[in-house]
C-alpha cells in the first residue's frame, strides 16, 4: 500500500488535466484507470490493423487554448488542425455548404433564400456575442448564489458585471437565447427550412430535446463557443485522432512526475471519519490519499464509488436524479477508398468537413420522437466526416476513416437493455441512410465499429452513455452543476471533489473542468494556484 | 382638454374591466370599448344551443387575485360562486379513479411512498408558486438599465427566491427551468397521478409534458391557490361571464362608461402620442390614453400599425410566439353523464383525462406537427350540477380543453375539427358509456375559432406562450414588459402582459399602476 | 459557423489621378416600389424622404431602434413612387423585416444593375463626348436619361468624391460598351481608371464618411458603445425629427435631450505623416478621441484625418495631439503631431456644384 497525496479516478482528459495540475503544484499524485488505456471519450484505438479510430470524440474547438498553452501541449505532441467545409445534402441533392468566407458564405445561404443570406450576419454576430460572454466564464469556478462567503459575493458581482457590460438588450436577449428552443431562435433569423434544419444540429448533439424543446438554444452555444487559433465557431482535428490530446496531457503530467495506473478499476472510495482517505480497486489493491478525485460522471460517482452510508441521503437522491440521459451513438468506419456523395460531384472541397442528410426541422424533431418511444431514430440526424482526409495519418495511404455520430440513440429500447440484434438495426439504419447519399459508400466498408449507448456505458463509463456527462440543461448548468451547492467542485465529503464533465462548465474535450477541480485544490490546501485564468476575451 | 383627461380601454376583457375599475377608483375619465356585445372577452357565459349556456373559454376560477376582489367588492356587485372548491378527479378506464384535492388523496388507490410525495409535492410547489405569486402584483424590473428603481425592483424578486431558504432556493432554481415530466418522474410512481399533474402544466401552453418550462406554468396555475384566491378552483354562479359583470359593475359604480357592441379599428397617433380610436364604425374618439386590453400583436400590428413603430420592436413583437394549441369543447346533454365507477357527487368536479404523462406527451407530438391529438387530454366540468341556470331542468352543459389542436391545422380547420370532435367524443364515449347519445348539442372551438370570436391572435389562452422567455420583463417583449408601449400614452394590460393569463386581474390592475404613476412621474 | 472577430479594411496602392472612372457594380442596391414605398422609406431613413423629388438623388442615413447608424447611402428617387436604395453593406435582412406592415416590394438588384463612377473636372465633358447632350444642365444630385447603344443610361450627379462627378447607371449587357464608349471618346479628357486608395483619398478630402472604417454598422457591433448615432457622425443635419415616427426618433430625441457620447471631427494635423489609427490626446495627454481615416491630401497639401472623440473633446479650438507612427525604410518613428479642428470639407471647389458643369 502506498500514500499519495492525491488520486485521480479515471484518467480521461479532465482526469488527467487534474492530475497534472495536482503534479506541477508537487503533489504525489496517481491516477487510476479503469481500461487498459487512457482517455476515457477523447481516445483514439487502432482497432482495425493499420486505422487509428476516434473511437468517440472525434473533433476538437473546445479545448481551451489557455491549458493547450500553459501545459505545452504541443511540445507534448498534440496538434490541432482546423479543416474547412461541411455540408447538408437534402433528399432531392440540393447542397447547403459551410464556407470559411463570409461573403462565400452569405451567398450559399442566399442562393436557398436571399433574405437569409444577409440574416445569416445578423445571426452570427448575435451568436458570438453569446460566445464572448461565456468564454471567460470557462475557467471559472461558479459562484454559489445561496452563500455569502466573500469569494462567493465577489464571484456573483463580476458576474453580474460581465452580464451587464453588454447592455440592457443583452441581458434580455441572453434570457430567452437559454431558454428558447433552437427551432424557435432560428426561426427569428431564418425563413428556409433547409438553412434552419442545418444550423439546428449543434442544438440537439448529445441532448435528449428536440429541435422544438425550449433550452435547445444554449446546447448551439455550447458547441459554437470553442475556437481554432481565435476563429470562434471553428472546429478542427487532433492529429492522430482526438487520443493525441489525452495522451498530450498524460505526457505533461508524467513529465511533472505523475504516475498512471491502468486495469485499475477503482470499486469504493474509503471514508473514514467523514473524511476521504483513500480508493480501493476492483483488484484489492488499496491506495491512500487525503484527496481523491473524481473523473467519473457524477451519478457513476455517487451511487457506484461509495457506501450509501457514506453520503446523506438527501444528496443521494439527487445523485440518482441527476438527468443523464443517453441520447447518441456512433459508427466508427474503417474504408478502403474515399466514398463519393454524387450531390457534391467530385473534389468538392465541402467534403472535409461535416457532412449532414437533412431536408426539415421537422425531419429533426421526428427523430427525437423515435428516442422518446425508446427506439433509435428511423431517420437519425449523422455528423458524419472523414477525418483521414485531413490527418492521412490515421489509415493507411488511400483508406480513409469515417467517423458517424448518431442522434438519438436510447439507453434502453422499449425499457429493455440493447441486444445485439438491436445493435445490428441500429447500425443498419445509419448505414442505409448514408448509402443513399452514396452509392458506393457499403462497397467500401472494411469494418465498422458501432457505440449504442450501451457501449459508451461499458467502456468509457458514461452512465446511460450520456456524452456530456450529465445533460447540459438549466438545471444543470453553471452553479447548478452537477447539483446546486456542489458546483465548485467539492464532493459532499472532506477531501473528496469532481473533475469531470458532469460539473462546470461541462461536457465536450475542453479540459476546464479538470483545471478547474485543481484550482479548488491547491486553494484548500492553501498552496499557490497554477492553473491559468481565462483570458480576456475582447 | 377633456379629451387628453380621458382615458380609453380597448376591449372589455376581465383585465381591461379591472383596469378601467381601478382608474375609475382613482377618478379618472374612464371608457371601455369592447368589440364584442358583451363584456368578459375570454372571461364569458354565453348560449351555444338553445336553453344551454356555457363559460365559453375559461371555466373554472382558480386565480383570480383576492385583494382585486376585495378592493372592487365584487361580492356587493352580485359575483357569488356555485361551487368553491371542486377536487380533481383523475379519471381511470379501468380500476379506481383518483380524487385529489389539494396535496390530499380523498379516494382511489394509491401506494404510500406516492401518498406521503404527494403532500410533500404539493407543499413544495405551493411555497415556490408563492414566490411567483409575489411578483404577481409588481411591475416587472428592467435589468441592467433604467437606473436604481429598476435595480430595486430586481433585487426584490431575487430576495424573494433567496428568502425561500438556502435549499428550496436550490431546489428552485434547478426545476424552474426543466419540465414537469422529469420531476414527476422523479417524485411519484402511479402513472395516473402523474399524469393529472402533468395536465397542470400544460394546459393552455404549447407545451408537451417534456417539454421544458411546464414547472413554470404549472406554478403559475398554481400561483392563484398560494396567494389566496376566493376559494380553490371555484365555479362562478352564472358561468364564468359572472365575474366579468360583476367587473363590469364595478367599473362602472366607479363612474367608468362600458360600450359594448364598438370595436375598435386603430388606435390614432398625433406625432409621438396616441390621440384616441377610431371604431370600425367610423367614428372618432379622442384620449390622451389609450389602454389595450387586446393581445400584443392585434394591439401593435394591427390597431396601432408596425409602420407607427420602429423596426426592433416591430420584430420583436412578431416573435411573440402566441399560437394556442387548447381547443374548447361543449356538449349539451340530455342528462347526467355517467362516468364509469364514479361516485355521483363527484361528477360535478374537476374531471381530467390524463391517464399518465406519456400519453399526454403523444398527444402532443401530433400536434406539433400540425394534427390534432388523436387521443386527447382533458380538464371536464359540468357546472350544471351545480349550477341550474345554465341548462333547462334536468339537462345538464359538459364544458371541456381538450388538448391539443393546432393553431393551423395541416388539414382545414373545418375537417379539422370534425375530426377532433369525433376523437374527443370517441374518448368520451370510453369513459363515459352512453354519453354520445346524451349529446344534445355540440361546439368545439379550435384555437382558430377562439382566434375569430374572442379576437385573440393566435387563439392563445394566455394570449402569447407563458414560458421562460417570456415572461416578467421579457414579456410581452422585452423593453417593453411595463406595460407602457414605445408609443406615448399607449399601455397594454391583457394577459400578454406580466404575470400573463387566467383570470386573475393582475396585468390590468397594474397596468392601472403604471399609467397613474406615469402621470405623477409626468 | 466562422466569424472572425475583425473587419477587413483593404488598402490598394493605386496612383490617384484627378480624372478617373471607378466601378460601383458590387455596391449593394435595392429596388423598392409599391404604394407604400414613401412612407416605407419614410420610416427607414431619418431624414424626410418626401423631400426627394422624382429625378433627384438624397444622401442618408437608417438607424436601428436604439438609433444608432445601421449604414449611410444614396435614395435614388428614379420615378415617381420608384425608389433604388444604395449602400455599402448588405440590408435585404433589415429592409425586409421593417417592410412587415408596408405595401412595398423590395428586390436587391446589385447585379441587374452595372454602375460606374465618373469623377473629376473633365467628367462632363466626357458625359457629352458619348452624346449625353445636355448632361451641363444636370445639378447635383439630378437624375437624367439618356439614349445609349439602343437602350438607356442613366446618369445621375452624385459621388463619393468632393469633385465634379457622375454616376452612370446601366444594363450590365451594355456596361462593357459603355466603359469602351468612355474610354475612346474620353482619351482626349485624361480618363483614367481610378483605384481604391485614390478614391480613399478623395472621399477623405470630401469629408464622407465609410462604413466599416468610421463607423461599425450597428447591426454588427458585438460589444456595446461601438456603433455610433448620427449625431455621433456628424450627420445630424440627416435626422429630421419634424416628420413622424421612423427608426431611431425616441432614441434620438433622447439623445438630444441627455448629449451625445462622441463626435465626429475633421482634423488637419501638423507636418506630413498621416495619423492613420492614431489616438488623441488632449493637453494633458488623456486619450480623448482615435482617428478613424487619415491621407495626405494632395488636393488640399494637408494632412487630413477623420476622428471620433469623446465628447466633449473636438470643439474647434480644441488643443488635441495626435500619436503618430510612421516607417522609414524599416524604422519605426513617433511623433506628436499638433491637429486642428476643421469645419467643413478639406476640399471642396466651386466646380463641385456649379451649375452648368464647366468643361474643362
Ligand atoms: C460518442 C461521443 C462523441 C463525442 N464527440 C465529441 C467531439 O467531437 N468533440 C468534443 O469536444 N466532445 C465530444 N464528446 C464529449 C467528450 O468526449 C466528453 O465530454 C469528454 O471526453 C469527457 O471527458 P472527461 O475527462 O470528463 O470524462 P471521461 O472521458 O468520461 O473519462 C472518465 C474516465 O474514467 C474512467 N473510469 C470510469 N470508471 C472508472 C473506475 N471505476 N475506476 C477508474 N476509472 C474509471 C473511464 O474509463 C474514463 O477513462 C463526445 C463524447 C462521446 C461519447
Ligand atoms: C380555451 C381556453 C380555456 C381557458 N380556461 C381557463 C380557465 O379555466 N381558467 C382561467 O383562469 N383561465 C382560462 N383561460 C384563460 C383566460 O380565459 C384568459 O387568459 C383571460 O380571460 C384573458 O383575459 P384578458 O382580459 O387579458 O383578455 P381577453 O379576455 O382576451 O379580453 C380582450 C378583450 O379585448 C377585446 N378586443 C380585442 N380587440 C378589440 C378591438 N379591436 N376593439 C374592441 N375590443 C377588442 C376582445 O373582444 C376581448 O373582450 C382559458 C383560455 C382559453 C382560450
Amino acid at each position: 500500500m502506498t500514500n499519495y497525496d492525491a488520486i485521480v479516478v479515471g484518467a480521461g482528459h479532465n482526469g488527467l488535466t487534474n492530475a497534472a495540475y495536482l503534479a506541477r503544484a508537487g503533489l504525489k499524485v496517481l491516477v487510476l484507470e479503469r481500461m487498459p488505456w487512457i482517455g476515457g471519450a477523447a481516445v483514439s484505438r487502432e482497432i482495425e490493423k493499420g486505422w487509428m479510430y476516434s473511437n468517440c470524440s472525434y473533433v476538437c474547438s473546445l479545448l481551451r487554448p489557455e491549458l493547450f498553452r500553459d501545459l505545452e501541449l504541443a511540445r507534448h505532441g498534440l496538434q490541432v488542425v482546423p479543416y474547412g467545409g461541411g455540408v447538408t445534402i437534402t433528399r432531392t441533392g440540393d447542397v447547403l455548404g459551410n464556407y470559411t468566407d463570409e461573403d462565400v458564405q452569405r451567398r450559399e445561404f442566399a442562393r436557398h433564400n436571399p433574405r437569409d443570406g444577409d440574416a445569416y450576419h445578423r445571426y452570427s454576430t448575435d451568436v458570438i456575442r453569446q460566445c464572448k460572454f461565456i468564454r471567460p466564464l470557462l475557467l471559472r469556478t461558479p459562484p454559489d448564489p445561496t452563500s455569502f462567503k466573500p469569494r462567493d459575493i465577489r464571484e456573483l458581482i463580476y458576474l453580474g458585471r460581465e452580464f451587464t457590460k453588454f447592455g440592457e438588450q443583452f441581458i434580455y436577449d441572453t434570457l430567452r437565447f437559454y431558454t428558447m428552443s433552437i427551432a424557435d431562435f432560428l426561426g427569428e433569423y431564418f425563413e428556409s427550412d433547409l438553412i434552419k434544419a442545418h444550423l439546428s444540429g449543434s442544438g440537439i448533439i448529445g441532448s435528449a430535446m428536440g429541435v422544438y424543446s425550449p433550452g435547445t438554444a444554449y446546447v448551439l452555444l455550447h458547441h459554437y463557443m470553442g475556437d481554432v487559433d481565435g476563429s470562434i465557431g471553428a472546429w478542427g482535428f487532433a492529429r492522430g485522432g482526438m487520443g493525441a490530446v489525452s495522451n498530450a496531457i498524460a505526457s505533461a503530467y508524467k513529465s511533472f512526475g505523475g504516475e498512471i495506473v491502468t486495469d485499475a478499476p477503482v470499486e469504493r472510495v474509503i471514508v473514514r471519519n467523514g473524511r476521504v482517505a483513500g480508493v480501493a480497486t476492483a483488484n484489492g489493491n488499496e491506495y491512500r490519499a487525503k484527496i481523491v478525485v473524481s473523473n467519473l460522471d457524477p451519478k457513476r460517482t455517487f451511487t457506484k464509488l461509495f457506501d450509501e452510508g457514506d453520503l446523506n441521503p438527501e444528496f443521494v437522491k439527487r445523485a440518482r436524479n441527476f438527468k443523464i440521459r443517453g441520447s447518441s451513438g456512433k459508427l466508427n468506419i474503417a474504408l478502403d477508398g474515399l466514398p463519393e456523395f454524387p450531390a457534391l460531384g467530385r473534389d468538392n472541397p465541402l467534403r472535409f468537413g461535416d457532412i449532414h442528410f437533412l431536408d426539415s426541422l421537422e425531419k429533426m424533431e421526428r427523430a427525437y420522437d423515435d428516442w422518446k418511444n425508446g427506439t433509435w431514430s428511423k431517420e437519425p440526424y449523422l455528423d458524419l466526416l472523414i477525418p483521414s482526409m485531413t490527418d492521412p495519418t490515421m489509415t493507411p495511404p488511400g483508406k480513409h476513416f469515417m467517423s458517424v455520430f448518431v442522434q438519438y440513440v436510447p439507453p434502453k429500447i422499449h425499457g429493455r437493455d440493447w441486444t445485439d440484434q438491436d445493435r445490428d438495426g441500429f447500425k443498419n439504419t445509419v448505414l442505409d441512410q448514408i448509402g443513399r447519399y452514396s452509392p458506393n459508400f457499403k462497397s467500401l466498408i472494411r469494418h465498422v465499429e458501432v457505440r449504442t449507448p450501451r457501449e459508451l456505458e461499458d467502456e468509457v463509463g458514461l452512465t446511460e452513455g450520456n456524452i456530456f456527462q450529465g445533460e447540459l440543461t438549466m438545471d444543470q448548468l453553471l452553479f447548478n452543476r452537477p447539483f446546486p451547492g456542489y458546483a465548485q467542485y467539492r464532493g459532499p465529503v472532506k477531501g473528496f471533489y469532481m473533475c469531470g464533465s458532469g460539473t462546470h462548465p461541462g461536457g465536450g474535450v475542453m479540459a476546464a473542468p479538470g483545471a478547474n477541480a485543481a484550482r479548488e485544490i491547491l486553494l484548500d490546501l492553501k498552496r499557490p494556484s497554477l492553473v491559468p485564468e481565462g483570458w480576456q476575451d475582447d | 382638454m377633456t379629451d387628453r383627461n380621458r382615458i380609453i380601454i380597448v376591449g372589455a376583457g376581465h383585465n381591461g374591466l379591472v383596469c378601467a375599475a381601478y382608474l375609475a377608483r382613482a377618478r379618472r375619465e374612464v371608457l371601455v370599448l369592447e368589440a364584442s356585445d358583451r363584456v368578459g372577452g375570454a372571461a364569458i357565459t354565453r348560449e351555444f344551443a338553445p336553453g344551454f349556456r356555457v363559460s365559453a373559454c375559461a371555466h373554472i376560477c382558480y386565480q383570480l387575485d383576492a385583494g382585486i376582489s376585495r378592493e372592487l367588492k365584487l361580492g356587493a356587485h352580485g359575483l357569488k360562486t356555485a361551487h368553491a372548491n371542486l377536487r380533481t378527479v383523475a379519471l381511470a378506464t379501468e380500476g379506481d379513479h383518483l380524487v385529489l384535492h389539494g396535496g390530499r388523496l380523498e379516494a382511489g388507490l394509491l401506494p404510500d411512498k406516492d401518498r406521503a410525495a404527494l403532500a410533500d409535492y404539493h407543499d413544495r410547489m405551493l411555497r415556490f408558486a408563492r414566490v411567483l405569486g409575489k411578483q404577481h402584483n409588481r411591475r416587472p424590473p428592467r435589468i441592467g438599465g433604467g437606473g436604481r428603481s429598476e435595480l430595486i425592483a430586481a433585487a426584490m424578486l431575487g430576495l424573494d427566491i433567496r428568502r425561500l431558504g438556502r435549499d428550496p432556493m436550490r431546489e428552485f432554481m434547478r426545476i424552474a427551468g426543466i419540465n414537469i415530466f422529469d420531476v414527476l418522474e422523479e417524485t411519484f410512481e402511479t402513472p395516473l397521478l402523474k399524469g393529472a399533474l402533468a395536465l397542470d402544466a400544460v394546459l393552455g401552453t404549447n407545451l408537451g409534458p417534456r417539454s421544458n418550462n411546464s414547472v413554470l406554468t404549472m406554478l403559475h396555475r398554481l400561483s392563484g391557490q398560494a396567494t389566496g384566491v376566493t376559494g380553490g378552483l371555484s365555479l362562478p354562479a352564472g358561468g364564468m361571464g359572472a365575474v366579468s359583470e360583476a367587473l363590469a359593475a364595478a367599473a362602472r359604480a366607479g363612474g367608468a362608461t362600458v360600450r359594448t357592441g364598438s370595436p375598435v379599428a386603430s388606435i390614432t397617433l398625433e406625432g409621438d402620442r396616441v390621440s384616441g380610436v377610431e371604431l370600425e364604425s367610423g367614428e372618432k374618439l379622442a384620449a390622451g390614453t389609450v389602454i389595450s386590453n387586446a393581445d400584443p400583436a392585434r394591439t401593435l400590428l394591427q390597431l396601432v400599425g408596425a409602420r407607427h413603430l420602429e423596426t426592433g420592436f416591430v420584430h420583436r413583437i412578431r416573435n411573440f410566439r402566441s399560437k394556442g394549441m387548447a381547443a374548447k369543447l361543449h356538449l349539451a346533454l340530455d342528462g347526467l353523464p355517467g362516468f364509469a365507477r364514479l361516485a355521483a357527487q363527484r361528477a360535478g368536479d374537476r374531471l381530467v383525462i390524463a391517464p399518465d404523462p406519456v400519453y399526454i406527451d403523444r398527444a402532443f407530438d401530433h400536434a406539433k406537427y400540425g394534427q390534432c391529438s388523436p387521443d386527447p387530454a382533458l380538464e371536464i366540468t359540468i357546472p350544471s350540477i351545480h349550477d341550474r341556470t345554465l341548462a333547462p331542468a334536468g339537462r345538464h352543459v359538459l364544458s371541456a380543453i381538450v388538448q391539443y389542436a393546432p393553431f393551423d391545422p395541416r388539414a382545414s380547420t373545418d375537417a379539422a375539427r370534425a375530426e377532433f370532435l369525433e376523437r374527443t367524443l370517441g374518448l368520451l364515449e370510453r369513459y363515459a358509456p352512453g354519453l354520445r347519445r346524451q349529446v344534445v348539442a355540440s361546439e368545439l372551438l379550435l384555437p382558430a375559432d377562439i382566434e375569430r370570436e374572442f379576437r385573440i391572435t393566435g387563439g392563445h389562452w394566455h394570449h402569447g406562450e407563458l414560458a421562460l422567455d417570456q415572461i416578467l420583463m421579457l414579456r410581452p417583449v422585452p423593453g417593453a414588459a411595463q406595460y407602457a408601449m414605445p408609443v406615448d400614452g399607449l399601455y397594454l394590460c391583457g394577459a400578454g402582459c406580466h404575470p400573463g393569463g387566467g383570470v386573475m386581474g393582475a396585468a390590468g390592475r397594474n397596468a392601472a399602476h403604471a399609467v397613474l404613476g406615469g402621470e405623477r412621474a409626468a | 459557423m466562422r466569424h472572425k472577430d475583425h473587419f477587413k479594411t483593404a488598402v490598394y496602392q493605386t496612383p490617384f489621378h484627378p480624372r478617373t472612372s471607378f466601378d460601383l457594380t458590387p455596391m449593394t442596391k435595392h429596388r423598392i416600389t409599391g404604394k407604400d414605398a414613401l412612407p416605407f422609406l419614410n420610416r427607414l431613413i431619418t431624414r424626410d424622404i418626401a423631400k426627394i423629388k422624382p429625378g433627384r438623388v438624397g444622401y442618408c442615413v437608417w438607424c436601428d431602434d436604439n438609433g444608432q447608424v445601421i449604414d449611410d447611402g444614396t435614395v435614388f428617387h428614379l420615378r415617381e413612387g420608384d425608389y433604388r436604395l444604395c449602400s455599402q453593406e448588405r440590408q435585404l435582412d433589415w429592409l425586409t423585416r421593417s417592410a412587415h406592415g408596408f405595401d412595398v416590394k423590395i428586390v436587391e438588384d446589385t447585379h441587374e444593375v452595372a454602375a460606374l463612377a465618373l469623377q473629376g473636372p473633365t467628367s462632363c465633358a466626357v458625359l457629352k463626348a458619348i452624346g449625353c447632350t445636355g448632361a451641363e444642365k444636370l445639378k447635383p444630385f439630378d437624375i437624367a436619361y439618356f439614349p445609349f447603344a439602343d437602350g438607356e443610361l442613366m446618369v445621375s450627379r452624385t459621388g463619393f468624391t468632393g469633385d465634379l462627378g457622375y454616376e452612370l447607371w446601366i444594363d450590365p449587357a451594355r456596361a462593357l460598351e459603355l466603359w469602351d464608349a468612355l474610354f475612346d471618346k474620353g482619351g482626349n479628357h485624361g480618363i483614367r481608371p481610378m483605384g481604391t486608395h485614390a478614391l480613399e483619398v478623395a472621399r477623405i478630402e470630401a469629408g464622407f464618411i465609410q462604413a466599416q472604417v468610421d463607423f461599425l454598422p450597428a447591426d454588427q457591433a458585438i460589444r456595446i458603445d461601438r456603433s455610433r448615432s448620427p449625431f455621433e457622425l456628424d450627420l445630424g443635419r440627416l435626422v429630421d425629427f419634424s416628420k413622424p415616427n421612423f427608426n431611431g426618433r425616441r432614441a434620438l430625441l433622447e439623445e438630444r435631450r441627455r448629449g451625445s457620447r462622441y463626435r465626429l471631427v475633421r482634423l488637419d494635423i501638423e507636418g506630413n505623416k498621416p495619423a492613420r489609427s492614431a489616438y488623441i490626446y488632449d493637453s494633458k495627454r488623456n486619450v480623448v478621441g482615435t482617428v478613424t481615416s487619415a491621407e495626405w491630401s494632395p488636393s488640399a497639401k494637408s494632412n487630413i484625418a477623420l476622428a471620433s472623440m469623446h465628447m466633449p473633446w473636438g470643439r474647434p479650438g480644441d488643443e488635441l495631439w495626435a500619436e503618430i507612427y510612421y516607417q522609414r525604410e524599416l524604422k519605426w518613428s513617433r511623433v506628436m503631431a499638433r491637429c486642428r479642428v476643421v469645419e467643413g470639407a478639406f476640399f471642396d471647389p466651386p466646380r463641385r456644384r456649379a451649375t452648368p458643369a464647366a468643361d474643362f
